[in-house]
């Protein structure tokens, strides 16, 4: 086949795979502004809750030395977010930005689908089997 | 201090480590560790945790730009990224067991070689590469279109095995400092992989934001991540960010590396110092 010819197929996967970088593009802009969104509004809440921040050194001793308590664990997350604790606000922000490139490389799969890569669709499902080991490895040890 | 002159002075100090980091390609990170631990007094740990996160920001708000230039290779990225990811976790489980004063130490000794290597400009090389059997078996050879010069550049890809080893150890370091390590994936992807350097950089900073997420998720879980300290910092981070990229093109960015270089270098010897006190 002549190479200046455009083949209808590669046509269609072209489309289809720039389609895939525009989802791309504004999956990252959209998790990063949510999740910064989430944190501005559970520190400002935060704050409301406690009126000592405003001045107290003690409260800053406390919040910020070692071994402090806040939630992190997805149960205690969202108990405390029932509870309108601005911490929690802040924690599950900062949950949907690491979540952000990890949505990304789920969406990657699609990509190599379409260009019928069957090597780095394995690959990428590889990385992405890596991550969300991250999570489950971080919970245990 | 209070709480509220901790957070606002943090957030006014976080965008100009944004800034200056965008505008010297270093990334947040590396100034961040310094100033929460030196200034703030703040555990290693908690300064890692909040660094790592912000990486996570601006790498993603920068890649949505770089997605639509399509400079990145994003079949290089994905290969590389199965070293960097599983180096990302080796480098988190160590740091969770290794003692402060060492993360101190290993802190500093990387700052100041990162700072160095800002003073070597690479340059493009035009001599052909060595064909290499996984970049053809893999079909990791592409071409991008060159702003500067107007036209598509095609290039080669080689020495694979080589770059997804040192992206295990870029990884690694990633992991451990919660730093991006960019400074490290450039120069494997320009200098051993044989990439152009603009291909290297994207490239590089897609993976920083995948390779940063997989030791985020262990370090949030270990409760190193504290919501109090990570809320100024990584708004403050983006802000500087996204303002660095904008001006980036509109100043000599030359003479600003050489005089931030020796800044670097006085902080990393006094992490080094720290650490060995």
């Amino acid at each position: 086949m002549n190479s200046n010819e455009i083949d209808p197929a590669q046509e269609q996967a072209d489309l289809r795979l720039r389609r895939v970088e525009l989802v791309i593009s504004v999956l990252l802009r959209g998790g990063v502004i949510v999740s910064l969104s989430l944190v501005v509004f559970g520190t400002v809440l935060s704050f409301l809750h406690h009126p000592s921040y405003l001045h107290s050194a003690s409260d800053l001793q406390r919040l910020a030395s070692p071994g402090a308590a806040f939630p992190h664990s997805p149960h205690e997350i969202k108990e405390a977010l029932q509870a309108w604790q601005g911490q929690a606000f802040v924690a599950a922000g900062l949950i949907v930005l690491i979540a952000t490139p990890v949505m990304r490389v789920a969406v990657s799969i699609l990509a190599f689908l379409y260009q019928r890569d069957r090597v780095f669709v394995l690959l990428t499902t590889i990385v992405l089997a890596l991550l969300l080991l991250s999570f489950v490895l971080g919970n245990v040890g | 201090m209070s709480p509220l002159s901790f957070t606002l002075s943090l957030l006014g100090i976080s965008v100009v480590a944004g800034f200056i980091g965008s505008l010297l390609g270093l990334g947040g990170g590396i100034v961040v560790v310094p100033v929460l631990t030196l200034l703030y007094g703040i555990d290693i740990r908690y300064a890692i945790g909040a660094s790592i996160v912000s990486v996570i920001a601006t790498s993603s708000g920068a890649a949505a730009a770089y997605v639509r230039e399509r400079v990145t290779n994003l079949r290089v990225a994905m290969l590389l990224e199965l070293g960097t990811v599983s180096g990302a976790i080796t480098g988190a489980f160590l740091a969770g067991i290794l003692r402060s004063r060492w993360l101190f130490v290993i802190f500093g000794l990387v700052m100041g070689l990162s700072s160095l290597a800002m003073l070597c400009r690479t340059k493009e090389y035009n001599e052909p590469v060595a064909p290499d059997a996984w970049a053809d078996g893999l079909r990791l050879h592409d071409r991008f279109y060159d702003e500067s010069l107007g036209q598509e550049v095609a290039y080669r890809v080689t020495h694979v095995k080589l770059g997804l080893f040192l992206m295990y150890l870029a990884g690694i370091i990633s992991g451990l400092l919660g730093i991006g390590s960019g400074a490290l994936k450039v120069p494997a992807m320009d200098l051993a992989m044989r990439l152009p350097i603009k291909v290297s950089s994207a490239t590089s900073n897609f993976m920083i934001g995948v390779t940063a997420a997989a030791s985020a998720g262990l370090y949030f879980a270990r409760a190193d991540v504290h919501p109090f300290v990570v809320a100024p910092v990584a708004l403050g981070v983006v802000l500087g960010a996204t303002a660095g990229s904008k001006i980036m093109g509109r100043i000599d960015s030359r003479t600003l590396r050489v005089s931030f270089v020796a800044v670097l270098l006085i902080v990393s010897a006094q992490m080094v110092w720290k650490g060995l006190q």
